[in-house]
C-alpha cells in the first residue's frame, strides 16, 4: 500500500487505464502542455501525446458532445470539464444525448463516456465558479454520477468508471486533491453503485459524500471524545444510490444525520430521509436531520463564503439534535 | 527603447488633455494591478486574480469614446475596463479585498465589478456567458430608440465557444447597435490561438454573419481611439453590429499560480518592448504635450491614489453576516 495523494490517485487511474487500453483517451481545455488546470494529467501528454492527451478550445459542449459520438463508435474518451460549473454550458450533451442513446435506440447504442469535473466552494471564486450541482445531473436516468471521498476511491471509481459501457459523471472536489491516503498497489476497482461505511458506530448515522465525508470524519473523531459513536455512510454514487448500505447502518442507529455541500432544498438529504421514511418508517427514534449549504449564491468574501460551507461543528451540532442533547 | 511616431495631429479630435487623461488611466490601471498582485501575494485577496497588464491601451483607447449613456460589459480580466470607466479605485479595491465597501459589496471579487450607474454591466467569469447578455443590452436599447451603443469585450478563446456565434448572428439578424470587441492576446490560459482556433484573425469569424470587422494595434492607445471613435460613430448612426479585434498581450501569467510552460520569457520581453504605456509616455513628451515633471507628478499622483485604495480596502469591514442572505432576491 502506497500512502498517495487524491490528485495522484485520480491521475494513475487515468494513466494506467490509458496503458491498459489504447481506445481510452484524455480531451479538454488545458489537459495536455498546462497538465491540467489543477494538475491531475501533468506529465501525460510526455507520456501519450497529443493524440491521446487532447487540447480542445474552450468549447464545452463539443468537448462532451464530441467525447459521446467518439464513444459511440467504440472509442472509451475522458472528457475533462475545467469545472463542473462549466457543464451547465455542456447541459445538453451531458444530460440529453449520452444518458438517453441506450435506451431511446432500444439498447442498440452504447456510450463508454466518462466526463470528469471539479465542484465544490472553498477557494473564493465566487456564485458562478464555487457550486455543487451534483444533484441536478443525479436526477437524470441513464447516467451514473460518481463523487470520491478518498484517494481510495478517487483510483478505484475512475477505473471502474473509464471501464464501464455507460455514461458515467466523476465528480472531483478541489479541496480534497492534497487529501493524502492509502491505495493498493495493484490493479482495483471500487464498483460504482456501491456505498461505503467510513466509520463504524452506534448511536447515530451520519450519511454523506465527496469533501463533505471527510468533515463528517473530522466530526465523528471530535463526537467520540464525548462519547458519541457516529457510522459513517459515504454514498460514493448519487445515481446508481445505494439505499442498502444507508438502511442497514439506520437500521442500527435509529438516527441520521444527512452531510452535503450543496443546497438544502431538493437535494440529497432530501432523497435519502424521503426513502428511510419510505423503508424504515418503524425503526425512527428521532427526526431525521441535513446539514447543507446555504441556499444562496456562492458570496466572495472570505467569511460569507465560509458561513454558506457545512463545517465540522454544524455537523456536530445536528447529531447532538438528533440524540437530543441541548 | 522603441519610439513610434503617430500622427497625432491627424486626428483633431485628440485634444492634448485627452491623451494626458488616456496616460493617467493607464498607469492607474497598471498601478492598481501591481498592487493587487501584491495584496494577493499576502493573502488580502483571494479566488482568482486576472491581471490585465499589457492590455491597458484598449480599454482605455475604446471606452474614451463613449458617452455616459453606452453600455459596456466584458468578462473575468476586468480591472481595466473598470478603471477605464471612471470606477472609483477605493471601492474597486475594496472589492479585490471582498469588503462590504466593494464596488459589488465584497460579493463578487475581482472577476465581478460593476458600477450600474456608470452603465458598467460587470466582468463576468463564464467565458461568453456575457455576449448574449451583450446582445440584450443592444436589444433595449434599440427598443427604445435610445441614442447608446453596447460594447462587448471578450478574449480569443471566447471566440470559440457556440454562445459567441450565436450572439454574433442575433446581433446581425437583428441589427443592434453593439461592437463586439475582442482583445486578441494570442492566448486563452495555455492554449495559442493558433491551437484552438481554425480562423487565427478573429476578424474572420464576423465575416460569416456578414458584420463588418477590422483589426487594430492594441499595444497604441492612440490607434485604439482612432479606430473605435469611427466604429462607435458608425453603430451609433445605426449601421448595425461592428466587430473590432484588438492585437495585444497579457503580461502576467492567466491568473495567480501560472507556471507559463505554454510561452518563452523572449515573447514576454518581446511584447514588453512595446509596452503601450511607455511607448505613449516617449510620445507625449516628443510631442511636447507633457515634460518629465509633468509625467512625473502624474506618476505620484498615480501611486497616491493606489496607496489610498489600499488602506481604503485595508480598514474597511469585512461584509456583515447578515449580508450572506441579502441581495439573493429583490425585496419590495
Ligand atoms: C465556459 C467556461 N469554460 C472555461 C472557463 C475557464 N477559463 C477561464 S478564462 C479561460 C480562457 C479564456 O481566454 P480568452 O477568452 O482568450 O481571455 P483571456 O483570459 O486571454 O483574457 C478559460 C478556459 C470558463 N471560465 N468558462
Ligand atoms: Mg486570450
Amino acid at each position: 500500500m502506497a500512502v498517495i495523494t487524491y490528485r495522484e490517485a485520480i491521475r494513475q487511474a487515468i494513466s494506467e487505464e490509458m496503458e491498459r487500453d489504447p481506445k481510452v483517451f484524455i480531451m479538454g481545455e488545458e489537459v495536455g502542455i498546462w497538465g491540467g488546470t489543477y494538475a491531475i494529467t501533468k506529465g501525460l501528454m510526455d507520456q501519450f501525446g497529443d493524440k491521446r492527451v487532447r487540447d480542445t478550445p474552450i468549447s464545452e459542449a463539443a468537448i462532451v458532445g464530441g467525447a459521446t459520438g467518439a464513444a459511440l463508435a467504440g472509442l472509451r474518451p475522458i472528457a475533462e470539464l475545467m469545472t463542473i460549473n462549466f457543464g451547465l454550458v455542456a447541459m445538453d450533451a451531458i444530460v440529453n444525448e449520452a444518458p438517453k442513446y441506450h435506451y431511446m435506440f432500444g439498447g442498440q447504442m452504447t456510450v463508454p463516456l466518462t466526463i470528469r469535473a471539479v465542484g465544490g466552494g472553498g477557494r473564493q471564486l465566487a456564485a458562478t465558479h464555487s457550486q455543487t450541482l451534483d444533484v441536478i445531473f443525479a436526477y437524470f436516468p441513464g447516467l451514473k454520477v460518481v463523487l470520491p471521498a478518498t484517494p481510495y476511491d478517487a483510483k478505484g471509481l475512475l477505473k471502474a468508471a473509464i471501464r464501464d459501457d455507460n455514461p458515467v459523471l466523476y465528480i472531483e472536489h478541489s479541496l480534497l486533491y492534497p487529501h493524502k491516503g492509502e491505495v493498493p498497489d495493484e490493479d482495483y476497482l471500487v464498483p460504482l453503485g456501491k456505498a461505503n461505511v467510513m466509520r463504524q458506530g452506534s448511536d447515530v448515522t451520519i450519511v454523506s459524500y465527496s469533501r463533505m465525508a471527510q468533515i463528517s470524519l473530522e466530526a465523528a473523531e471530535a463526537l467520540s471524545q464525548e462519547g458519541i459513536e457516529a457510522e459513517i455512510v459515504d454514498l460514493r454514487s448519487l445515481r446508481p444510490l445505494d439505499m442498502e448500505t444507508v438502511l442497514d447502518s439506520f437500521r442500527k442507529t435509529f438516527r441520521c444525520v444527512i452531510v452535503e455541500e450543496g443546497w438544502k432544498s431538493y437535494g440529497v438529504g432530501a432523497e435519502i430521509s424521503t426513502r428511510i421514511y419510505e423503508e424504515a418508517f418503524d425503526y425512527i427514534d428521532a427526526p431525521i436531520k441535513r446539514v447543507a449549504g446555504a441556499e444562496v449564491p456562492m458570496p466572495y468574501a472570505r467569511n460569507l463564503e465560509q458561513l454558506a460551507i457545512p463545517s465540522k461543528d454544524d455537523v456536530i451540532q445536528a447529531v447532538h439534535e438528533v440524540l437530543g442533547i441541548a | 527603447m522603441a519610439t513610434q511616431t503617430i500622427p497625432l495631429n491627424q486626428n483633431a479630435e485628440v485634444n492634448s488633455d485627452k491623451l494626458v487623461e488616456m496616460f493617467r488611466q493607464m498607469l492607474l490601471i497598471r498601478r492598481f494591478e501591481e498592487a493587487s498582485e501584491e495584496a494577493y501575494a499576502h493573502g488580502q485577496i483571494g479566488g482568482f486574480l486576472h491581471l490585465y497588464i499589457g492590455q491597458e491601451a484598449v480599454a482605455v483607447g475604446a471606452i474614451s469614446v463613449l458617452q455616459p449613456q453606452d453600455h459596456i460589459i466584458t468578462a473575468y480580466r476586468d480591472h481595466g475596463h473598470a478603471i477605464a470607466r471612471g470606477l472609483d479605485t477605493n471601492a474597486l479595491m475594496a472589492e479585490l479585498f471582498g469588503k462590504s465597501t466593494g464596488v459589488s459589496h465584497g460579493k463578487g471579487g475581482s472577476m465581478h465589478l460593476a458600477d450600474v450607474s456608470k452603465h458598467f454591466w460587470g466582468g463576468h467569469a463564464i467565458v461568453g456567458g456575457h455576449l448574449p447578455t451583450a446582445v440584450g443590452l443592444a436589444l433595449a436599447v434599440q427598443y427604445q430608440h435610445q441614442d447608446a451603443v453596447v460594447l462587448a469585450f471578450f478574449g480569443d478563446g471566447a471566440t470559440n465557444i457556440g454562445l459567441f456565434h450565436e450572439s454574433l448572428n442575433l446581433a446581425a439578424v437583428w441589427h443592434l447597435p453593439i461592437i463586439f470587441l475582442c482583445e486578441n492576446n494570442l492566448y486563452g490560459m495555455g492554449t495559442a490561438v493558433s491551437r484552438a482556433s481554425a480562423a487565427e484573425r478573429m476578424v474572420d469569424k464576423a465575416c460569416g454573419y456578414h458584420i463588418p470587422a477590422q483589426q487594430m494595434d492594441g499595444m497604441d492607445v492612440v490607434a485604439v481611439r482612432q479606430t473605435m471613435d469611427e466604429v462607435v460613430s458608425t453603430v451609433r448612426s445605426g449601421s448595425g453590429p461592428h466587430f473590432v479585434e484588438a492585437l495585444t498581450y497579457r503580461y502576467r501569467g492567466h491568473s495567480m499560480g501560472d507556471a507559463q510552460r505554454y510561452r518563452t520569457s523572449h515573447e514576454v520581453k518581446e511584447w514588453e518592448e512595446r509596452d503601450p504605456i511607455n511607448v505613449f509616455q516617449h510620445i507625449l513628451i516628443d510631442q511636447g504635450i507633457l515634460n518629465d515633471k509633468q509625467v512625473g507628478q502624474i506618476i505620484r499622483e498615480v501611486n497616491h491614489e493606489i496607496e489610498v485604495a489600499v488602506k481604503f480596502a485595508e480598514e474597511s469591514p469585512e461584509p456583515d453576516p447578515e449580508a450572506l442572505y441579502q441581495h439573493i432576491y429583490v425585496e419590495d
